[in-house]
């Protein structure tokens, strides 16, 4: 176990987070631990309120921790890293900036010359998927097509893990089956860690390697799981037994 | 369409003339009260040829300028500071609020006892009435910055800086644009204030100029001038607007 703790990307050791505010403290996550291994695809799976987004802000350092340490690569945690990046929900686009503009704003933000830019933009943006649309903004963007730019986003300064928070949860349901397929087919493209935060039960078996279920408020670890269907997996791999079976199980943990 | 609307406008400017002509016919006014509009016409081309309505609208559009800028400047920088800091918002903003209740034309006196009936005290009265409408709609827009896209800078490290450049003004300009609309008009407002209290110079000393000489003609000049200057401002602050808010409106249907 020590020599899987050494090799992890990200690892949470006996987290918990509590926020006190006019009504009193509340507790939204207690005694989180788990650790990532390189290129592991991880759901975390939770009713809402379960903490599941907290979990994930303070694993991008955006928020820190009340008690417990997180650590990126042994080094603790305590502020966002380029290594990390971050997809919001409801693609979280900067409305004045085109497609392209989007795309480029964390390369823009390193300070890198534009030439290099335009062409990491360009890539990523056929990646994605988007071509022809690099002058578009935000307003005039189908919710999937918003989520590419948002994920195309993340990748731009190549971060090693990805942390999507419900990056889906606002799409329409065939919408949503061919953003997934889109997620897979880029995780399997450009090797990342990632780790998405969902409360969609098939959503988390069909794309994950591991699913970690999140208990209702205080949000504690009530099953950690591995899912060791066959890659690569179709849409199909829904309609087998297995996967029902699995998500079965899922479904029983969240209680 | 263009085409329609400005026929509209010429067609209801034209039933204002004649209206104000047929008064002129009806009722049998001296030119000291109700001037033709002939007359004001004539009196137009008479300061424009020598030279003085070009004078006096420098000065005037001058201080609009200066004030604007000033009022500006200083209600941005504080707007922002307000915006970021909660103990300089509690700090200063009974002061803010209670000076909104102090009327500016009384005020006015004061400054040009202080300060003199030169442009100064124009510059200053007109930066004062522009303050605070542009310094409320900056902190309105600061806070109207989404949480969301404060978490995306943070989490793509975004400097200080970066953040004001790329994220906070975009972001707060629209609701920028409201107060600076407003300030731009009241600008002319304050300028021409001043200038009523003491100057000798600016259209608001040429209608004190017409009334004392019973030169009503010249007051009505006066007047449409300064109509013109603010509807100017206020156009110009509308094209820049459309330029650069240019992603938030849909293009016409």
């Amino acid at each position: 176990m020590s020599s899987l703790a050494n090799s992890a990307v990200l690892s949470v050791d006996r987290l918990s987070v509590s926020f006190t505010d006019a009504n009193g403290v509340l507790h939204a996550l207690e005694d989180v631990s788990f650790a990532v291994q390189p290129r592991q695809f991880v759901s975390v799976l939770g009713p809402s309120g379960c903490g599941k987004s907290t979990l994930l802000r303070i694993l991008g350092g955006l928020l820190s921790p009340t008690k417990g340490a997180v650590t990126f690569r042994g080094q603790p945690l305590i502020r966002p890293r380029r290594e990390i990046g971050f997809v919001f929900q409801n693609a979280n686009l900067m409305p004045w900036r085109s497609v392209f503009a989007n795309i480029a704003l964390p390369l823009e933000l390193q300070g890198l010359p534009a030439e290099e830019i335009a062409a990491r933009v360009d890539e990523l943006i056929d990646l994605v998927g988007l071509h022809g649309f690099e002058d578009w903004l935000p307003r005039d963007l189908s919710g999937g097509m918003a989520q590419r730019v948002a994920i195309a986003r993340a990748l731009a300064h190549d971060p090693e893990v990805l942390l999507l928070d419900e990056p889906f949860g606002a799409l329409d349901a065939l919408t949503r089956e061919q953003m997934e397929a889109e997620l897979l087919r880029i995780w399997r493209l450009r090797r990342k860690t990632v780790i998405m935060v969902t409360h969609a039960i098939p959503e988390a078996v069909y794309l994950s390697d591991r699913v970690i279920v999140l208990s209702p408020r205080p949000g504690r670890i009530c099953l950690d799981t591995p899912i060791s269907l066959p890659r690569p997996r179709q849409q199909a791999l829904q309609y087998t037994p297995e996967f029902g079976e699995l998500a079965l199980r899922l479904r029983a943990a969240i209680g | 369409m263009r085409t329609r609307r400005t026929w509209l406008l010429l067609i209801s400017l034209a039933t204002l003339l004649l209206g104000w002509q047929t008064v002129i016919w009806l009722v049998d006014l001296p030119s000291f009260i109700l001037p033709a509009p002939i007359s004001v016409a004539r009196r137009f081309w008479l300061i424009v040829q020598d030279g003085s309505l070009a004078r006096h609208l420098g000065t005037t559009v001058t201080e609009v300028l200066l004030g604007l800028a000033l009022g500006l400047f200083s209600a941005t920088l504080l707007g922002y500071l307000l915006a970021k800091s909660p103990t300089v918002e509690r700090l200063l903003s009974p002061y803010i609020v209670a000076s909104q209740a102090v009327p500016m034309v009384a005020v006015a006196p004061l400054l040009v006892i202080w300060l003199g009936p030169g442009m100064l005290s124009k510059v200053l009265i007109a930066a004062l009435i522009v303050f605070f409408p542009v310094l409320v709609n900056t902190v309105v827009g600061m806070r109207a910055v989404p949480e969301e896209l404060r978490a995306l800078m943070r989490s793509l490290q975004a400097t200080r800086w970066q953040t004001l450049r790329l994220l906070e003004i975009p972001a707060a300009l629209p609701v920028f644009f409201g107060g600076l609309r407003v300030g731009a008009t009241l600008a002319v407002i304050g300028a021409v204030v001043g200038e009523f209290v003491g100057a000798d110079r600016g259209l608001g000393f040429l209608i004190n100029l017409g009334r004392g000489l019973y030169d009503t003609a010249l007051v009505f000049v006066s007047v449409f001038v300064l109509i013109g200057l603010a509807l100017a401002l206020y156009g110009i602050v509308v094209a820049l607007e459309a330029r650069l808010l240019a992603w938030q409106q849909r293009p016409d249907p």
